[in-house]
């Protein structure tokens, strides 16, 4: 009766989630697809045709992979940090906390909802990069679960983010400063292989080249990485993340007083 | 049978150290429409916070209908409703979606969170707005939609935080009047309010708080009988020039054509009128100079102060 009940629960938010970044598409869907589309204009066709090859493929096919995983992060991060932060902020968080809701459920909903939409967005921007590009996958099974398992990481650092943040300022801190450099250096537009020896070491502590080779292996076949390594990291920071999340929502950090 | 509430040796120290309630007990027996009064800053809402688990507790236990709601959350939040002071439903969503998303919350299925709201949502006058974004809904609205979320699950005990502040004198009523239906149909009811005559005309029991201690807590009849005085202003038919002698009153003149008189509960008012009736005074009207409550919350919480 319990796992029914929590089921429905859980898929309610998930809904909810949804409805939200649907109901707000000029402000979720359509940025992102702009801001890519004019990434493969300038950085693919008209710059990237001068560079010539990356890593052994066109420069455009190079940072595709990276350019998808790139609009993953930011979305599956941005939906989470500000829709749990809204609810903070128009105190509707309450009308979960009064229900029969377990703090997992509530964690897991608000997570699957950022997942939907970093997913969402992925698919949005695949789609657009086939206009100026052949996108070959050369392992699915790959390819699909760095997606999912990289949108559950940030879904998860936006929750926590979320949990902080006192202000609409708080939200945007961590994506403006951290995640956008993690992820320009991440290896989106260049192959580590083209840094000294020294900036290679020091990216190998960027957990999003990991993410970004992985995706990129999974669609061109090459990677500065090892996969396992790559998985392996991916998926301690969900373990990580989750559980430091399922913590601060259980005590009630900055939603209880 | 479980007390409807059951409150133990409850304590809150915020943060910044103030503490805001000092250890108290306190029961609600099932189906009864129960008060807590209380100044603002009394603890009336950490109370009601700490009960409905958006405030953390220092210390004590909470029940609900025999559940600990530390130990056993998911049955007593089962049998809760909660209705906050402050507007806490997401303002861009529409009205319908709000309160079928709370079923959804309650693991109440689409379908049977819909007929549940819609009975609600018709029974407290918002049927006409299911479709229309909350924020642009009236105060009173507002405070409706709340209660018509807090009941969707159709809970045993329901919790109302002052549930009608800021609302008009009809919508108030009318709001009264709902919630003497559903007490009348077995809903325990709790509530805090400012308006001492809506706790006067609606409640059975009533606790009043002043700085995190219970300072009463009883029937309303029996809370009645401690008011050991009452003020009652009378008009007067004539002006007067001066102050009339009542034996055994004490009077004040406001005005011309009004007197005040406190009587004692040994006293009764056929002494007034008989005293007025020898001087030739006749008396147009009379009232209670406030409701019989509030004199008495009035004075229970000015003793404490004085303490």
């Amino acid at each position: 009766m319990r796992i029914r009940d929590h089921y429905i629960a859980l898929s309610t938010i998930v809904h909810k989630e949804i409805r939200r970044f649907l109901r707000i598409w000029m402000q979720t869907l359509l940025p992102p697809a702009i801001t890519m589309t004019l990434y493969f204009i300038i950085f693919g066709n008209l710059i990237g045709s001068r560079i010539g090859e990356m890593g052994g493929f066109g420069y455009m096919e190079f940072i595709v992979p990276g350019l998808i995983m790139m609009s993953v992060i930011t979305n599956s991060y941005g939906n989470v940090v500000s829709s749990f932060y809204g609810a903070k902020f128009q105190r509707n968080v309450e009308e979960m906390m009064v229900a029969p809701v377990p703090p997992s459920v509530i964690l897991i909903g608000f997570v699957l909802g950022g997942v939907a939409r970093g997913l969402g967005v992925g698919f949005i921007v695949t789609c657009l990069s086939l206009f100026f590009t052949d996108l070959q996958i050369h392992n699915l099974a790959v390819v699909m679960s760095v997606v999912l398992l990289t949108s559950i990481v940030f879904a998860l650092g936006g929750f926590i983010n979320a949990i902080y943040a006192n202000s609409f300022d708080d939200i945007s801190i961590i994506p403006v400063f951290v995640l956008t450099p993690l992820t320009y250096l991440g290896g989106v537009f260049y192959s580590i292989q083209l840094l000294p020896e020294f900036w290679q070491q020091v990216s190998q502590i960027n957990p999003i080249l990991y993410m970004v080779n992985t995706f990129r292996y999974g669609i061109l076949g090459v990677s500065d990485i090892d996969l396992r390594l790559a998985f392996a990291i991916i998926l301690l920071f969900i373990a990580l993340l989750y559980s430091y999340a399922l913590y601060l929502l259980r005590t009630g950090k900055g939603i209880r007083s | 049978m479980p007390q409807a509430l059951s409150i133990r040796g409850l304590k809150k120290t915020y943060d910044n150290g103030f503490e805001a309630l000092k250890g108290i007990d306190l029961d609600v027996q099932q189906g009864d429409f129960f008060a807590l009064l209380g100044p603002n800053g009394a603890g009336k809402s950490t109370t009601l916070g700490i009960v409905s688990t958006l405030i953390n507790k220092s210390a004590g236990t909470v029940s609900v209908f025999g559940h600990d709601v530390d130990t056993d959350p998911v049955a007593a939040k089962r049998l809760m409703g909660v209705v906050p002071q402050e507007f806490n439903f997401n303002q861009f969503e529409k009205v319908r979606d709000i309160v079928v998303t709370q079923g959804g919350y309650y693991g109440m299925p689409v379908g049977e969170a819909r007929d549940s709201a819609d009975h609600y949502l018709q029974a407290l006058g918002l049927w006409d707005k299911r479709d229309t974004v909350s924020r642009m809904l009236s105060g009173g609205m507002k405070r409706r939609l709340m209660i018509a979320r807090a009941l969707i699950h159709q809970p045993q005990l329901l919790i109302l935080d002052e549930p009608t502040a800021g609302v008009d004198i009809e919508l108030r009523r009318s709001m009264w009047e709902f919630l003497q239906k559903i007490n009348a149909a077995g809903t325990t009811i709790i509530l805090t309010t400012h308006y001492l005559e809506e706790a006067e005309s609606l409640c059975r029991h009533i606790a009043i708080i002043d700085r995190g201690e219970i300072r009463a807590n009883t029937s309303k009849r029996e809370l009645l009988r401690q008011l050991t005085h009452e003020t009652f202003v009378l008009d007067l038919a004539q002006s007067l020039t001066g102050l009339p002698q009542l034996d055994g009153y004490s009077t004040e003149l406001d005005g011309d054509h009004t007197l005040i008189v406190e009587v004692g509960q040994e006293q009764g008012l056929s002494g007034v009128f008989a005293q007025l009736q020898q001087q030739g005074i006749e008396v147009a009207s009379m009232r209670n100079k406030t409701n019989r409550l509030e004199e008495l919350f009035v004075r229970l919480v000015e003793k404490n102060l004085e303490s």
